[in-house]
């Protein structure tokens, strides 16, 4: 398969903290890599990082041939092709959900508005929200509204998704639904990498799990590797906590 | 004298115009501006915030004939009155901008959009409808300015309620009672549509802080 994304050696500091000390890793396309690890071990800034919302210090990210780190690299348009998924949503609070599903396509795209507008639908009607096209933000569920911010980031025909802890801002009997959307995603081979505590999710579709702490990759491996046999000590330590606290069953 | 009232509302409709262009323009530099742009609409903000009314007036009417330029009454009240206006409207923006989330920018960012076009898509229609409010209070503060310009000559409701008050002086208080009637009237009637306009454009869950569920300016 072919690689669709590169991170080499990426480094962050902010202040005197250096949050990201090196951090190298490859997405093959179709692929759907999981981070995790304790909080504040930079697994956010490293997403931040790769489109450039924080900018690294050092290191360089490639999405296929171009390199996005580059000064010279156009970031608006490298940023259409890779997805974001926030923790808070972040959904345009002015636009209704079809509004919110539309406007990239048509302001970064040039899409017409009837074209655009066919695509949301559709988007829509993915996540299961064909129905709620005309709710405001305000008006939807989290779960709901994480949902329309990942037909959002659909719309664009991504390359990848970063998935920004997803489900973290949740009520937990909404975290289903959205773990769901996701979940079929990846079936259908959409490259996604995805910051979260759900082991359940990563054990279900993850071709990979990264476990970060303190700035770098401590271990990675697939799933069954990583809850069955980790290298580390501390990887093993932190996959028993998180599965205690998530109650992790699947 | 009610059409003296007209010229009232023509004035204060170009005033408004001038003060919301630029007022909008103002607020953009300070929040997004580079320092210098920045510095460069806050002198403005000051001054223009500090001078009197009056003596705004004084200067744009009385100024530009020193150099030669010709300036109408009409243009010189509208001008004044107006980027006086626009010091205190781009406040109004100000607030409003600085109180939407900076989730709102990050995703535009995010999906490709350039800061400037986010501003336009995402950031100002949001700040547009936080500001109505402070809008409609702006509005009643200049409605009453309009009468000011009678100072440089022009004929609006006061100059011709002062015609009155020269030529049959036992009217004056009459004059001056019907002046009053008709701000009430025209304010009221303001108001009136302002509110219309504020829940016309309502939208769930963008508000100002205090004005209900809103969750901005956190």
């Amino acid at each position: 398969m072919d690689r669709l994304l590169r991170v080499e050696d990426i480094h962050k500091r902010y202040g005197k903290e250096e949050v990201l000390k090196g951090v190298t890793f490859e997405m093959l396309k179709g692929e759907t890599k999981v981070v995790i690890g304790p909080s504040g071990t930079g697994k956010s800034t490293l997403l931040r990082c790769i489109n450039r919302l924080t900018p690294a210090d050092q290191g360089r990210v490639w999405l296929e041939d171009e390199e996005i780190t580059h000064t010279r690299t156009n970031i608006n348009k490298i940023r259409a092709q890779i997805g974001f998924v926030f923790q808070s949503f972040n959904l345009f609070s002015h636009l209704p959900a079809l509004g919110n599903v539309r406007i990239a396509p048509m302001k970064v795209k040039g899409m017409k508005r009837e074209e655009a507008t066919r695509l949301a639908m559709e988007e829509l009607g993915r996540v299961g929200l064909g129905d709620k096209a005309d709710a405001y933000p305000a008006e939807l569920s989290g779960g709901q509204q994480q949902r329309v911010s990942i037909a959002r980031a659909l719309a664009m025909s991504p390359k990848l998704i970063l998935f920004d802890e997803p489900t973290s801002a949740l009520d937990p009997e909404l975290i289903g639904e959205v773990l769901e959307v996701m979940v079929n995603l990846a079936k259908e081979g959409m490259t996604m990498l995805v910051v979260t505590h759900e082991m359940g999710f990563a054990r279900a579709v993850a071709d990979e799990i990264i476990f970060m702490e303190h700035g770098v990759i401590v271990e990675h491996g697939s799933p069954s590797d990583m809850f069955a046999r980790p290298k580390h000590a501390r990887t093993g330590e932190f996959l028993n906590k998180i599965s205690e606290l998530y109650g992790e069953t699947d | 004298m009610l059409r003296a009232s007209l010229i009232n509302i023509q004035l204060l409709a170009a005033l408004i115009a001038v003060g919301y262009l630029v007022g909008t323009l103002v607020a953009l530099l300070q929040v997004y501006g580079g320092r210098v742009l920045k510095a460069i609409a806050n002198l403005y903000e000051w001054i223009f915030r500090s001078i009197p009314a009056l003596v705004l007036l004084f200067l744009f009417y009385y100024g530009p004939p020193r150099f030669g330029l010709d300036i109408s009454a009409f243009l010189a009240a509208t001008l004044a009155l107006g980027f006086r206006s626009s010091a205190y409207q781009s406040q109004i923006f100000r607030g409003a901008i600085e109180c939407i989330p900076s989730g709102q920018m990050l995703a535009a960012r995010s999906m490709g959009m350039s800061r400037l076009r986010a501003i336009f898509t995402v950031i100002l229609p949001q700040a547009f409808r936080l500001s109505i409010p402070g809008w409609t209070n702006e509005f009643s503060s200049v409605i009453k300015d309009t009468t000011l310009a009678y100072a440089v000559g022009f004929n609006e409701i006061m100059r011709y309620a002062r015609v009155i008050q020269d030529s049959r002086y036992e009217l004056a208080m009459l004059a001056f009672i019907a002046v009053a009637l008709v701000f009430l009237l025209l304010t009221g009637a303001g108001n009136a549509l302002m509110g219309g306009v504020e829940r016309r454009f309502r939208i769930p869950g963008l508000q100002m802080p205090g004005s209900g569920s809103g969750d901005h300016c956190r």
